[in-house]
């Protein structure tokens, strides 16, 4: 909720990669957040010198989105997560102030060395159906479009664009920190879109009617007044590239396995399973594991993506979580994956959660609320979760109405209580949430590792034989 | 987003019927698409700008991990030339029309995000005679319903491709170029200064002047003799078309930077405008059925604009106030109730607009009023709303149909 009167100044401030640059730059103009760092804990921070400047740690990710909605004043993210929503939404209200000169690398377009794609006129003429992988799907759409590519399928990802071509994408949109760089992994870089360099952004309602002067003239000596890079320009893709090609053939199983704190577990599973694999421990993790089954193809990527990949046959089998599973199914309930069996290990909660200062014990006392006064909460209710259709469906079978639902990519826990009146959202132990000052009003229901698969495969004469063999080995790695 | 109310849904049936009483009469065939499509549809052909690509509401369907996505019709056309590749391209011949709405979203949201568009197609047939019939056939439309001061321009998208090709552009500056031509920049044309000084003196020229009938195409042939074979072709093109307008009385401007959007035209392109503002507009696009995978199967169309137009129709008399009969109950007793339900049906069965009305509230704007008290001997009593006088009727409700049937 936006007030002019008190002045109030709310700056959105990236994890992750920018963090350290961005530090320094806000040491340098003295802003007064000494405790912005990774190794900070909390995420709000309060201005040491300007008693009404505030910031908030968000993804960023979620920074471009939030200073739109005008939750915040001014932000600091990357201009892929700005491009990424001004390239649908160009008269919206996010505005770019400047570029902050620092940042790495850039967001291109790739193709596998093994797709045989070596130039973008390939990709306009032909009538092949390319399909395109990305964490970007409003830039590679963007890019499909101004291509004029007659037909082409968007595949959006949580992460690991990098490992889908050549069999499970044509095309990747992805970050790279240069063209050799994308090489080494034996991808094609067939145009540069954009430099990914942090930018202060803005509100534009806040830009237009709010004093913001005294922070933005902290920033004026890193402003710069030269062009700004935007989508528009194209950039040279002629350097001499030595595109090193991984072996690569096709199997007949593929399976997913994930990457991020659900990876040390899977591998003890495994490893109590019997299957020996090449680059899935703990001191290294490949895109592209092997296995001393020949006929098995593996890949690492986000527990996120799986049912999807599983679902459109990318994969036959994959280890995910039940909470994705759900999440996916809710959405696609006639789609093609089947939960084999749970695996014991990676149990969460799936919560939903609220502010410990709101006067409710439970989801029946907050639809009363929502109902009674809705002043009280600000109608409508706003529901910060990364779990889109579970939270929906959620609210929808509680008659919480009205309702707003901001997707959130992890971490929700940062959105409440300013910016959000709810999460839902994965929790292991809880004590995340009370440390936030959140308590939990529900639990929707618990979710652990499962192994999923495809119906088609599992059905499948070809298949049927291997995916047995390999699911029975699996099972014997249950305790 | 927009709501239709009664007034202005009394509009756009007017047009819609007008519009296909005319398109019957020229033996045209209604049909309709679905409003959801899938997204390749509108890619396959390469036809649409990316800028308007990018406006269209997508979606993933129910089969969404193929990540196949649907879109909710950004255009008319492109869905009829499916719909008869897919089902009619047996015929040699098919007349088609539609009345439809078309979906674009624009960054404020302002602006109306459903348009509706009265279209006729023809698939098939030689060239020109096709064209005109078409251009015919849309300014009889807009004739009939009465629009006055109504603007016909012709262009054609050959010879702005002819032109185009003269630049000798790179293959991608030739895209962007085309892409601000159909965005409606022609000053990128001019300043695109070709090698060749005669071509820009063509450019220049046929930027610059509006033509009022072949006469003009004839003195730019004579004008421009070492012109491309491609633009000779197309200005053969569009001068056949214009002498046959010029010869059946149909008056037009020739002005090749009036018209954007022609996005898959390939011959004559024209639109009406009106008021200053585009009623309506189509075209020759040979190639979209060849380029949905179809035979090579000529085509050209038209549509017209209901929502411009609706606001240039003069309001019609409420009908009511002619024909309508307000069959008033005078108290709310069963009995009452009873007998009004009966008189209404006698009256529709005789081809009346009836209302029935147990408010007591004060009627206005009918023909006739029907009161209905019940009492015996005389429990009706009629009034004529135009003399206002009442009349008393007895118990019969023949005689009734009898007086308001004669007026």
């Amino acid at each position: 909720m936006k007030d002019y009167q008190d002045g109030y100044i709310k700056l959105a401030l990236p994890k992750g990669r920018f963090i350290s640059p961005t530090a320094s730059l806000l040491a340098e103009i003295d802003l007064g957040f000494r405790d912005y760092s990774d190794k900070t804990k909390q995420y709000r921070l309060r201005s040491t010198r300007f008693p009404r400047l505030s910031a908030k740690m968000l993804q960023e990710k979620d920074i471009s989105i939030q200073v739109a909605v005008g939750n915040y004043d001014l932000g600091i993210c990357g201009l892929d997560w700005i491009e990424e929503l001004l390239v649908k939404y160009p008269a919206g209200a996010l505005v770019k102030i400047s570029s902050l000169n620092y940042g790495e690398g850039s967001i291109h377009v790739v193709a596998s060395a093994e797709a045989g794609i070596t130039s973008l006129n390939e990709l306009s003429d032909g009538r092949n159906d390319y399909r395109i992988v990305s964490e970007y799907p409003n830039l590679a759409e963007a890019f499909a479009l101004n291509l004029r590519m007659r037909r082409f399928r968007i595949f959006p990802v949580w992460g690991a664009a990098e490992v889908y071509p050549p069999e499970n994408a044509d095309l990747a949109v992805l970050w790279g920190k240069s063209g050799a760089d994308i090489a080494t992994q034996g991808l094609i870089p067939l145009k540069r879109l954009l430099p990914v360099t942090a930018f202060l952004i803005a509100n534009r309602e806040s830009l237009e009617s709010k004093d913001l002067s005294q922070i933005l003239t902290c920033f004026s000596s890193k402003i710069t007044t030269g062009p700004q890079t935007s989508i528009e320009n194209e950039l040279d893709i002629s350097e001499e590239l030595k595109v090193s090609r991984p072996l690569w053939q096709a199997k007949e199983i593929n399976l997913a396995l994930p990457d991020g704190h659900q990876q040390p577990p899977t591998a003890q599973f495994l490893k109590r399973a019997g299957l020996a694999l090449q680059g899935y421990s703990e001191e290294m993790v490949s895109r592209r594991p092997s296995a001393d089954l020949d006929w098995l193809g593996i890949k690492v990527i986000r527990p996120q993506d799986m049912p999807l990949q599983v679902a459109n046959s990318n994969f036959d089998l994959a280890i995910t979580g039940e909470d994705w599973l759900r999440e996916h199914l809710y959405r696609f309930p006639s789609s093609p994956v089947k939960k084999l069996f749970a695996l014991g290990f990676g149990a969460v909660k799936i919560v939903a959660a609220v502010s410990q200062e709101m006067p409710v014990a439970d989801i029946d006392e907050l639809r009363s609320l929502v109902q009674s006064s809705p002043d009280v909460i600000g109608a409508p209710l706003k529901v910060a979760s990364e779990y889109i259709d579970i939270a929906d469906r959620y609210l929808r079978d509680n008659h919480i109405n009205p309702y707003k639902l901001i997707p959130t990519w992890g971490a929700s826990e940062a959105f409440l209580p300013e910016d959000a009146d709810m999460l839902i959202d994965n929790v292991q132990t809880g004590k995340t949430l009370e440390q936030h000052k959140l308590k939990i009003i529900d639990v929707l229901f618990r979710s652990s590792a499962c192994l999923i698969a495809n119906k088609g495969s599992l059905a499948s004469s070809d298949k049927k034989e291997k995916m047995k063999f390999l699911t029975q080995k699996l099972r014997a790695g249950l305790k | 987003m927009q709501d239709l109310l009664p007034e202005d849904m009394l509009r756009f049936r007017r047009i819609e019927d007008v519009f296909r009483i005319c398109c019957r009469s020229w033996s045209y065939q209604e049909v309709r698409t679905p409003t959801l499509e899938y997204l390749h549809l509108f890619t396959a052909t390469g036809t649409l700008t990316p800028s308007m690509l990018s406006k269209v509401y997508s979606f993933l369907d129910w089969d969404g991990w193929s990540g196949e996505r649907v879109v909710l019709r950004p255009d008319g056309t492109i869905p009829v030339a499916r719909l008869y590749t897919d089902n009619l391209s047996g015929q040699e011949l098919a007349r088609l029309f539609y009345v439809t709405n078309i979906f674009a979203f624009e960054g404020t949201g302002k602006e109306n995000r459903e348009r509706w568009q009265c279209g006729a197609e023809f698939f098939g047939g030689a060239k020109l005679a096709p064209d005109v019939e078409i251009i015919l056939l849309a300014e009889e439309v807009i004739r009939r319903l009465g629009i006055s001061d109504v603007g016909l321009q012709l262009s054609h998208a050959g010879l702005v491709k002819a032109l185009l090709k003269e630049l000798k552009l790179s293959p991608g500056e030739e895209a962007k170029m085309t892409n601000r031509l159909l965005e409606g920049n022609w000053q990128a044309l001019t300043r695109a200064k070709s090698a060749n000084p005669e071509i820009d003196r063509l450019i220049a020229a046929l930027l610059d002047l509006k033509g009022k009938s072949s006469s003009f195409l004839h003195n730019v042939k004579a004008s421009f003799p070492k012109a491309s074979q491609d633009f000779k072709s197309s200005l053969e093109d569009l001068i056949n078309i214009t002498t046959l307008l010029d010869n059946l009385g149909c008056s037009y401007k020739i002005d090749i930077a009036a018209i954007h959007g022609f996005e898959y035209y390939t011959g004559i392109c024209f639109q009406f405008l009106a008021a200053g503002e585009k009623i309506g507009g189509g075209g020759r696009y040979d190639n979209l059925v060849p380029l949905m995978n179809g035979d090579a199967i000529p085509a050209c169309g038209f549509a017209l604009y209901v929502d411009p137009i609706m606001k240039l129709l003069p309001l019609e008399k409420e009908r009511k106030g002619e024909s309508g009969i307000l069959v008033k109950g005078k108290e709310l007793t069963p009995e009452i109730v009873e007998t009004c339900f009966t008189v209404a049906e006698s009256l529709r069965d005789a081809g009346h607009t009836a209302e029935l009305d147990f408010t007591g509230r004060k009627e206005s704007n009918y023909r006739w009023i029907v009161l209905v008290s019940g009492k015996k001997p005389s429990p009706f009593m009629l009034t004529d709303c135009v003399q206002g006088r009442p009349r008393y009727i007895g118990a019969s409700m023949a005689e009734i149909l009898k007086v308001v049937s004669e007026g």
